[in-house]
């Protein structure tokens, strides 16, 4: 109870407070709030690799009927050609600037016209010529052109001495594995409605961070960031795609000033697929080196990844080895390969879900080597201090998530040989799998106004992609003022708020927590006088410890059980546990919510998505949901996810961000599952039904063991 | 999308004066298909002549004692029909393993015959594609195709046909009735599909012009003991990477009827007589079903990346036919 | 553009008739959004591939956007909006809420669109693709298993999936309950 009588907030689970206005269609998404005068554009994309435009010949198009006009390259605005995005300098982000293609979907015209069939009919009726040149999308990690990755995220490590420790080894895992281009498919399609008005941009934009794209949108059109006003209440998810400043917003708002009247870019599926950002393909070898009673003594993770020449990126797949495991000789090692490629953005649990499939399906190749159970390996070589850094750990709850988990799952029944649980036709097995997720916060700023009628009116400048962000904030903020949640008015999506870390990096809603705590804080102080309203602002920027003592990150044990049709290859699963480890819970009923969808998100790349390009063209094949499937009611089982208790020493009230951590452990669960059902081990994903099928000899004989 | 005119109609013969007499006119029942393809500008009718007013819509008992469906039922009411369940349940089994209930709920069976393939190359406008534009040439030979033909395809189309619903039919020696303005006509479903040849555009035996008005499924006990089975890359809503539909009669230890056809390997559903011939008049044996598996696979010709579709269509067939002949054996002992 | 390519169409909406003059290319996921600002069904892939627009039309659960609206002329149709009656909540939206069988919120009406019309169909003993079809006459219980095949047109990329299973299933014993 706090001063006032009231509940805590914090820590009850409470329904989403727009939760009304989503079962009844009344959450008002972008492409749900009509704009008087407006026109609608219709993005076109290349179709080559690589190459030149000949020619666009919009003549058809223009004469048809509705259509305002074409913006290409030969009449579209300039644009700076030096903005920068979250890696650094992107040259992806000037569209419609010149001629050279350097991957397929690349946006290169925007058809403008009354209505959406008249600027898709107009679209179909231009006549683009390429100049094609010869294009690469052959991603290797010994490609030639492979250099180190960006070390902005810090260096990777190099403790202890690596060959000697693997020499020393009574038994070394050397594999190498694979993880496809993935798309982040959100429901909702990017789209943006701009205007300009007086010299302001305004624009509605599905995005997972209005103030940080107005920055860039400011940066991008040459004109001060206060003139850019970005709104996103309602988002229909993004996973990371709608991280970026996205085609819509950049096309839009070049059209809505070319045309004098506002403009909505609405990309189809087809386009979103095509034209934004994608997780990128990795090739990831992983060297373990332990004794023979399972001890690790060495530890090399050497990942790579593709990217496009022109913008920046990392995709941080070697996290795990630095920290999950103690071991006296770790080195990770990160590449990044330059291709014909759509430019990858963060993908929900970035570096992480590729990463931790790769490493931790070769921790359970180490157990399976020694014959020994691999849940205990884990347990074996639990670190006390960070493995590399040498500092301690700030909550460490990873044992109690094993162990939890073990109970909950039943693992102790388990028979730790593979291929030999059998159910009729299919084949059963168990897997599990541990992930760290590097935790913290980033500078939020939140303004609080305590109004004459009692209530507040909270300003902060967060987006709710789905992740409970709206209805976590107003509990925060209920307990921070010392009030209940009925009292608290709260106002978010709006660049004009001021800056606030996105819903991304699993650090949205804690850095936004984090801004308005110390807000009310300072409201409080003021409050000693009656005087109504009273405002106060706080930025966390000069709070926030960037080198604290102690390192940050949240734990989780994923537990998957599976069964497997060897004559079909068809693998589903069936049970999946997670315990986590992620702070203290704001609302353990969304909270949940994100969890079990980020396992599920887990289980749909371990088993189905995967974006293929033409061998020849390189162009995507998987653009819509009937090519790049996603989990469908029928593939998810019943998924539990659950907390052991923990707190973050490093919050003022213990949170930790949780929207990653789920998604990224369960692909080597389901893995190392399969693994034990069939004896085979899968070190690419997806495991699709081509890979697991098994020739009538094979299955028909119990106990027959392949190796793929 | 082009722009187009529409008309409504309750007489067949309206229907078809109306397609007639106007260039690039086309029927539209559910739309499923030809909306999405109009909206890829695969399709680009001038004129769309909808017919789900005609007296089509209703499911009959045939005089020999087999069934009529209207070519305007909906696929949920197919499936739904005591009857088709009762007799045909392969039927009813694979059109429930299609799409999703909401796409059931407004695709005919008609339409469901007449449908495209999904062919990635097919349904993008701006890649080659001898089904699209003949002549054109096929990016999916080499390109990606992993999901498409391992049976008589030929260099100039590897697409594979995408219903569930005409995999049992072509095990169930299903009719095709049509109307015309000269009369109405019938073609059996083993020859209304056409082989690929050289010109993968065109798909059907059916008339220009003509109204497919009803398919008929002629009287067949063994139809009441079948079953339909299919893989895909998940558990529902997809389409099949192979599906077997299969019918089984045993009659004192010895296989009297027996129908097979497969989904997802050819350019048309593949009726797999080779392998009915094998078991038909002997044991229902795991040998011999095995056999039968393995000579109907033989002529297979897989692609580049899909080697994997042999397999599984054998042990697909394999695994349907044991199925079937363990239900048989348990009803003779039950 | 000539006058064929457009129609004057009839629609009743959640109980209302609405004349409208479309395009003959109007789907009817774009009539209900542009023309009469019924935005609640969401266009998600535009192609039948994710059943966010999903509407009753004659009662039964159909993508509006693969529906011509001029198609639909004279139909009836119920959308996201029209399930609450007066302001008061369907049990199944009530559920969707406690449960939180949604995240994003995009795919929520179509889901729920979708659960009430497969929710029809189980009741009229339609089967689906798992029901075991030994006695067609016998009506089948609607298990976890039903309902996740019967809703498998709807994606959640949210993975919601386990949520709206739960609500779907409590929704239904609710107003079998209450008759």
């Amino acid at each position: 109870m706090n001063p006032d009588g009231i509940t805590a907030a914090v820590g009850e689970s409470r329904p989403r407070v727009e939760g009304r206005l989503k079962v009844t269609g009344s959450a008002h998404y972008v492409a749900d709030l009509p704009m008087p005068n407006l026109a609608h554009g219709w993005m076109v994309t290349a179709t080559v690799s690589h190459g030149r435009i000949r020619d666009i010949d919009a003549t058809d198009a223009l004469a048809m009927p509705g259509v305002l006009g074409v913006l290409d390259h030969r009449n579209a605005r300039r644009l700076n050609p030096d903005v920068a995005h979250h890696f650094g300098p992107d040259r992806s982000l000037p569209m419609l600037q010149h001629e050279v293609i350097e991957y397929a979907g690349r946006p290169i015209a925007l058809v403008v016209a009354e209505t959406p069939e008249q600027a898709r009919a107009a679209a179909a009726a231009l006549r683009v010529t390429y100049d094609a040149e010869p294009h690469d999308i052959e991603f290797s990690m010994n490609h030639p052109a492979v250099r180190p990755a960006s070390t902005l995220f810090g260096p990777e490590a190099d403790t202890g001495d690596l060959e000697a420790e693997l020499a020393a080894s009574a038994v070394v895992v050397d594999e190498v594995y694979h993880t496809p281009e993935e798309s982040h498919s959100a429901l909702e399609p990017h789209v943006a409605t701009a205007w300009w008005e007086d010299g302001h941009l305004h624009a509605l934009d599905s995005n997972q961070g209005p103030f940080g794209i107005s920055q860039v949108m400011a940066s991008l059109f040459l004109i001060d960031p206060e003139r850019v006003h970005i709104r996103a209440e309602h988002v229909g998810g993004g996973f990371g795609a709608k991280t970026v400043c996205g085609a819509q917003i950049i096309l839009a708002a070049m059209a809505a000033e070319h045309f004098q009247r506002p403009v909505r870019v609405a990309l189809t599926r087809r386009q979103v697929f095509l034209a934004t950002g994608s997780r990128p393909p990795t090739e990831q070898r992983v060297r373990i080196g332990a004794d023979a009673d399972g001890r690790l003594r060495a530890v090399h993770h050497h990942a790579a990844f593709a990217l496009s020449p022109l913008a920046e990126y990392i995709e941080w797949c070697t996290e795990q080895a630095r920290t999950l495991y103690a071991a006296p000789a770790i080195r990770t090692e990160l590449s990044a390969v330059p291709l014909n490629l759509l430019p990858p953005c963060s993908m929900r649990g970035p570096g992480a879900a590729p990463g931790s499939f790769a490493f931790e399906s070769a921790v359970d190749e180490v157990a399976e080597r020694l014959q020994i159970d691999p849940l205990q390996l884990r347990l074996l070589n639990q670190p006390v201090v960070s493995p590399v850094s040498g500092r301690p750990f700030s909550t460490r709850r990873l044992v109690q998530c094993f162990q939890e988990g073990a109970r909950r799952f039943g693992w102790a029944q388990r028979d730790h040989r593979p291929r030999v649980r059998r159910e009729g036709n299919l084949l059963v097995g168990t897997g599990v799998a541990a992930v760290a997720f590097i935790a913290g916060v980033f500078p939020s700023a939140a303004t609080i106004t305590a109004e004459a009628d009692g209530t507040f009116s909270v300003r902060v400048g967060a987006t709710d992609i789905g992740t409970g962000a709206r209805t976590a904030l107003i509990a925060v903020a209920a307990d921070a003022l010392g009030v209940g949640t009925e009292r608290i008015h709260l106002h978010i999506g709006d660049s004009d708020i001021g800056p606030a870390a996105g819903a991304g990096g699993s650090r949205g809603t804690t850095s936004c927590a984090f801004a308005i705590i110390e807000t009310a804080k300072a409201l409080r102080e003021k409050l000693v006088d009656p005087a109504r309203p009273v405002t106060a602002s706080v930025d966390t920027t000069p709070l926030i410890n960037w080198q604290p003592d102690e390192e940050r990150y949240t734990y989780s044990a994923v537990f998957a059980e599976v069964t497997v049709d060897p004559a079909t290859g068809e693998v589903r699963v069936r049970r999946l546990l997670g315990m986590f480890a992620v702070g203290r819970v704001i609302n353990p009923l969304l909270a949940r919510s994100q969890l079990i969808g980020g396992m599920i998100g887990g289980l749909s790349m371990a088993l189905h998505e995967e974006s293929v390009r033409d061998p020849i063209t390189g162009r995507l094949v998987t653009a819509d949901f009937a090519g790049y499937h996603i989990s469908a009611h029928a593939d998810v089982p019943n998924v539990e996810a659950d907390f052991v208790v923990d707190y973050e020493p490093q919050d003022p009230s213990g949170f930790n961000g949780l929207g990653e951590i789920g998604n990224a452990g369960t692909a080597a669960a389901i893995a190392n599952a399969v693994w034990h059902a069939t004896g085979t081990r899968h070190r690419t994903l997806p495991i699709s039904l081509g890979r697991v099928i098994e020739p009538a000899a094979a299955h028909d004989h119990p106990g027959a063991v392949s190796v793929a | 999308m082009r722009a187009f005119a529409y008309q409504r109609t309750t007489q067949i013969r309206d229907a078809l004066n109306l397609v007639a007499q106007h260039d690039g006119a086309r029927f539209l029942a559910g739309g499923t298909n030809i909306v999405d393809l109009m909206k890829a500008g695969v399709e680009s009718p001038a004129r769309l002549v909808d017919i789900r007013s005609l007296a089509l819509g209703e499911i009959a008992e045939a005089p020999d004692g087999g069934l009529v469906l209207g070519a305007t039922v909906t696929n949920s009411s197919v499936a739904a029909d005591a009857q088709v369940r009762l007799r045909y349940p392969a039927l009813s089994q694979a059109i429930l393993a299609g799409a999703s209930g909401q796409l059931r709920n407004m695709a005919t069976v008609g339409g469901n015959l007449l449908q495209r393939t999904r062919c990635a190359y097919f349904s993008d406008p701006s890649e080659a594609c001898n089904k699209r534009v003949p002549g054109s040439g096929c990016s999916a030979i080499n390109g990606a195709h992993h999901n498409h033909a391992i049976l008589d395809w030929t260099s100039h189309c590897v697409a594979t046909h995408p219903s569930d619903m005409a995999v049992p039919l072509t095990a169930f020696d299903a009719v095709v009735r049509y109307e015309t303005l000269h009369g109405p006509g019938e073609i059996p479903l083993a020859e209304f599909y056409l082989p690929v040849g050289d010109r993968p555009d065109r798909e059907t035996a059916l008339p220009d012009g003509a109204l497919i008005t009803a398919v008929v499924l002629p009287a067949a006990a063994v139809a009441g003991r079948s079953r339909y089975r299919k893989v895909r890359e998940r558990a529902s809503y997809a389409f099949a990477t192979v599906s077997v539909a299969a019918a089984l009669d045993v009659q004192h230890g010895l296989v009297r009827d027996v129908r097979i056809a497969l989904g997802g390997v050819a350019s048309r559903p593949w009726r797999a007589r080779l392998a009915e011939s094998a078991l038909c008049g002997g044991p229902a044996t795991a040998e011999r079903i095995s056999v039968a598996a393995e000579v109907e696979i033989a002529a297979a010709k897989p692609l580049r990346d899909n080697a994997y579709k042999v397999t599984l269509a054998r042990n697909l067939i394999e695994a349907v036919l044991t199925e079937l002949a363990a239900d048989s054996g348990e009803e003779r002992n039950g | 553009m000539s006058d064929d390519t457009r129609s004057e169409i009839a629609l009743r909406v959640n109980d209302e008739t609405f004349r409208l003059a479309v395009d003959n290319r109007r789907t009817l996921l774009d009539a209900l959004r542009e023309d009469l600002n019924l935005t609640g069904a969401k266009k998600g892939c535009d192609h039948g591939q994710c059943g966010a627009c999903t509407v009753l039309v004659d009662g039964q659960r159909v993508v509006s956007c693969l529906t011509l609206a001029v198609a639909a002329d004279g139909a009836a149709v119920t959308t996201i909006e029209g399930l609450a009656d007066d302001g008061e909540l369907r049990p199944i939206q009530e559920a969707f809420i406690r449960l939180d069988g949604f995240q994003c919120g995009f795919c929520t009406p179509g889901q729920i669109c979708s659960a009430v019309g497969m929710l029809a169909e189980h009741a009229a003993g339609w089967p689906s693709a798992v029901t075991r079809d030994d006695s067609p006459q016998r009506a089948q219980e609607l298990t976890e298993e039903e309902v996740r095949e019967r809703m498998s047109g709807n994606l959640c990329r949210c993975s919601a999936y386990p949520s709206i299973v739960r609500a779907i299933l409590e929704a239904s014993a609710r107003e079998a309950v209450a008759g």
